[in-house]
């Protein structure tokens, strides 16, 4: 991924591990650990809107479908954690690919519409299908996360595991990028026709993807739903789908750093907001259209762009890291 | 009631809120036609034409007429606003940007909407009383048949315009290609400009009419977006015609759905109709069946 | 037909009656040709005549609605463009079709997607057979770009490079798949005298290491002095095809030419 990747990397994680020490809030640990969580859903729906051009808005189906798949295995079927939430995984990529395959073969935005369509029926059946998922009111009573025998029962201690988990993700789809696979989904996204007489099978790839960051929304909604040890539908609505996909815009479409910048401030900004009450939902829309007025780019590539001094060279095109230049 | 009854029962209520559903499609399909955007606010400007006639006739006790007119007019000016300002000033012009755009628009609008209206819903009066009119055994309320008529007059009254007038001609032609009508001395701008001030104004009427019906509140605008979005892919995007079938096809589809086989999921049947159309006839009902493989 | 000279065994490309409709227009009709290898073939032909179409059918961007398409004796006509470069035919495009969000050094690592095999996983977790073959990949990108006379700007934006540059890094991606038939559509359009001549060397060049080389060109000075074979379309039908000189004198190619 690149020296200045992994050198980044590295004082991304140290900043992350060393935050508990300092901050005692533990509040605040709450909101940061929900951030974690949205860098992977927003890491993976990146890796689809950047990387293979298409844009979901689902996404919020499926983070929902990892959760509430986590909590009915577990906490009703009493089947053991880990292997649920790999399970969840796997159930939630087979939809997925279901969704993908029909509606990424034809040109246009249907994969919109149809993971738009795929939220809404997912959100009712979450109300409706009350004896399996508790209905409106919700299904508590989740196990919490736990390794081996340690179980992880205050935010200061799932911090640290949810926040390997995004790292982790952050570190393993830098690398993606960063290979001939990411290169392929790079080039797909630019210019498909190209793509495809360069040897690339687009249709596949595009797939693959949408299925990684179904995927990716699946383990975090897992994660969330023993965190919190309660999921209700009102979680998992179309607001959230809108919610990631806006954190995608504001870091910078196609800029994993950016994904991590624009799911932090996103998951902030509304804590922010409470303190301005009724005013809140009209200032989260204001902001969300001014950023996207003056920064179509994101806010990253404005970050990245004042450390940059000769913009026609760059050790990498895909990736905006800030550079000196070779 | 015999079962046909009920069923004559379920379809003209479901064209009654199909007709809604139609308005709020053509309003899509205005915008969509001139610019290749999805405006997610078309939702909240239903939601406003409901809020704003509340406003005028109930709080302000103006009469009815002039309350519809001021209703109409100052929706029209939001969605004239809204591309004069947000989306022409964007820096960028790529679809996706400027459709999230308008995601925040419609939030800012309904955060607005929280402020200015509160959270409780709030209803209008029918127009001409609540006493149903008896046709073929079946119960209509003369709200419908106001529904059925406004929306039949504004279909009619866009057709002439469109296919009649000059303006209306110099719209369809920004829709058929934004570059040759620009190459004709067309105003491309202005006509954008106006696609998005019609569609402010039959959200406006969308809302005011239905509102008797179903009440209204600061968050009724994204459902009815999301559901007159998916009647328009229903009919066709695109399709004018195509808009008003979709609507109706989708208002009918919902009250059979509701009536004869569950009514909590009856919000459940405008998606389910979405997904089914993307995996059949990806193009609607309407549409020219151009399926391109990619 | 085949024509005397060529034999089955030789001929590396050959289209039977392939036939392309667009609608109401006939861009493709009833064309047949072989193509020998190891030779520069250049298509030539008038605004309209299907040039352009032949290559995207050639390379499976369109379907042709009837007639056959053989690439050493295999039929390809209705396979996915990314399998028939797999087979070994590569293109360039008539505009630039770059990806310009990526480096010069990176569009030519696209390249040789066809032929590495890393997959997700091996992405994912970089496993060392994964970093061997991202270093194998890196070293043949340079190798090339250095034959291309690119090396020196091979970590420049591709989008920033001059024209001349950008046509030659969209001929040495393509190169970069190792194809056995390489589809140049105007890869002298919009370049000055020196950077054509330039360009002719190359694609002769390009022959020498063993290529077989189509070219669809405008600029007849190019066609004439480094062609083996040129094929004269109009209306998307063959009205001629023989060496270059006899084509030259061609009264029929003549007309299509000059006439109405």
């Amino acid at each position: 991924m690149g020296k200045k990747n992994k050198i980044y990397l590295l004082a991304y994680a140290l900043i992350i591990f060393l935050v508990p020490a300092i901050w005692k809030n533990n509040y605040h640990l709450m909101v940061l650990n929900i951030a974690a969580l949205n860098i992977v859903v927003v890491i993976g729906l990146n890796l689809l809107m950047g990387f293979a051009g298409q844009i979901s808005l689902g996404h919020a189906a499926f983070f929902g479908l990892g959760a509430y798949l986590s909590a009915i295995f577990t906490a009703t079927f009493g089947f053991p954690l880990w292997p649920t939430i790999i399970l969840a995984m796997v159930i939630t990529g087979m939809v997925a690919y279901a969704i993908g395959i029909p509606t990424l073969k034809l040109e246009g935005h249907y994969l919109v519409m149809a993971t738009l369509g795929f939220n809404v029926i997912i959100y009712i059946l979450m109300i409706q299908l009350d004896g399996v998922t508790g209905g409106p009111s919700g299904f508590p009573g989740i196990p919490r996360l736990q390794v081996g025998g340690f179980v992880f029962d205050s935010d200061r201690k799932i911090y640290y595991l949810l926040w390997t988990i995004s790292v982790g993700t952050l570190l393993l789809s830098l690398n993606l990028i960063h290979s001939r696979v990411g290169r392929a989904m790079a080039a797909l996204s630019h210019n498909e026709i190209a793509a495809r007489c360069a040897g690339i099978d687009t249709e596949s790839y595009k797939v693959k993807v949408f299925v990684i960051s179904a995927v990716l929304a699946s383990l975090a909604g897992s994660c969330y739903a023993h965190y919190i040890t309660f999921v209700s539908p009102g979680t998992f609505s179309f607001f959230y789908s809108i919610q990631v996909v806006t954190m995608v815009l504001i870091g910078g479409i196609g800029s994993l750093w950016g994904s991590v910048l624009g799911a932090i401030l996103l998951t902030i900004l509304p804590e922010i907001l409470h303190a301005v009450k009724e005013y809140n939902v009209l200032i989260y829309g204001i902001i969300l259209m001014v950023v996207l007025i003056f920064f179509p780019q994101g806010l990253f590539p404005v970050v990245a762009g004042i450390f940059r001094k000769r913009k026609e060279e760059a050790r990498s095109g895909m990736e905006l890291v800030p550079r000196k230049g070779p | 009631m015999t079962f046909g009854l009920q069923l004559f029962q379920f379809i003209l209520s479901g064209l009654t809120t199909g007709s809604t559903y139609a308005l709020i499609a053509i309003g899509f399909s205005l915008i969509h036609n001139a610019t290749g955007i999805v405006n997610f606010a078309q939702g909240e400007f239903v939601m406003l034409g409901g809020m704003f006639m509340i406003t005028f006739h109930s709080l302000l006790k103006l009469p009815m007429l002039p309350s519809f007119f001021l209703t109409v007019l100052s929706v029209a000016a939001i969605g004239l606003l809204l591309e004069f300002g947000p989306i022409r000033r964007a820096k960028s012009k790529e679809i996706l940007i400027l459709v999230m755009i308008t995601v925040g628009a419609s939030i800012s609008i309904k955060g607005l909407s929280m402020i200015l209206f509160g959270k409780n819903p709030m209803t209008l009066p029918p127009f001409s009383g609540e006493t149903p009119l008896i046709l073929f055994g079946a119960a209509i309320m003369p709200q419908s048949i106001w529904i059925f008529g406004i929306t039949v007059s504004i279909v009619l009254a866009l057709n002439y315009f469109l296919k009649k007038t000059t303006t209306g001609k110099a719209m369809r032609a920004v829709a058929a290609s934004r570059r040759s009508a620009m190459l004709t001395g067309i105003p491309v701008d202005r006509m954008i400009l106006l696609s998005f001030t019609f569609s402010g104004a039959l959200g406006a009427v969308a809302g005011m009419i239905i509102t008797p019906i179903t009440t209204t509140s600061y968050d009724v605008g994204v459902i009815l977006g999301l559901k007159g979005f998916s009647a328009a892919i229903l009919g066709g995007y695109g399709s004018m015609p195509g808009a008003v079938i979709g609507g109706l096809l989708l208002g009918v589809f919902e009250s059979l759905g509701a009536g004869l086989i569950s009514s909590e999921y009856k919000d459940a049947v405008a998606f389910l109709i979405l997904l089914t159309i993307l995996f059949l006839k990806p193009s609607g009902i309407m549409g020219k069946g151009r399926l391109r493989r990619v | 037909m085949p024509e005397k000279g060529f034999q089955q065994n030789q001929t590396i490309l050959e289209t039977r009656e392939i036939t392309m409709r667009f609608g109401g227009l006939e861009a493709l009709n009833a064309l047949s040709f072989c193509i020998a290898p190891h030779q520069i073939v250049s298509v030539i032909g008038p605004n309209g005549a299907g040039k352009t179409t032949l290559l995207n059918a050639i390379t499976g961007v369109y379907s042709p609605n009837s007639g056959e398409i053989l690439f050493r004796g295999m039929p390809i006509s209705g396979l996915k463009p990314f399998q028939i470069t797999a087979r070994g035919i590569n293109r360039t495009f008539q505009q630039v079709q770059l990806f310009s969000n990526m480096t010069v050094l990176e569009n030519v690592m696209v390249g040789m997607h066809p032929r590495t095999k890393s997959g997700f996983w091996d992405g994912l977790f970089h496993f060392a057979s994964e970093r061997r073959e991202e270093k194998k990949i890196r070293e043949k990108a340079e190798t090339l770009l250095d034959s291309f006379g690119l090396l020196p700007k091979a970590y420049w934006m591709s989008a920033h490079v001059s024209i001349a540059d950008q046509k030659r890094l969209e001929i040495a991606r393509a190169m970069a798949g190792e194809p056995e038939l390489l589809l140049l559509d105007e890869p002298v359009a919009g370049l000055n005298i020196r950077e054509t001549e330039a360009m002719g060397d190359l694609i002769i060049k390009l022959k020498q290491t063993g290529q077989t080389i189509i070219l669809v060109e405008h600029n007849m000075h190019l066609v004439m002095g480094i062609s083996d074979w040129v094929i004269v379309l109009h209306h998307g039908a063959k009205i001629g095809e023989g060496r270059p000189e006899e084509m030259q004198k061609d009264s029929r190619v003549m007309e299509a030419y000059l006439g109405t």
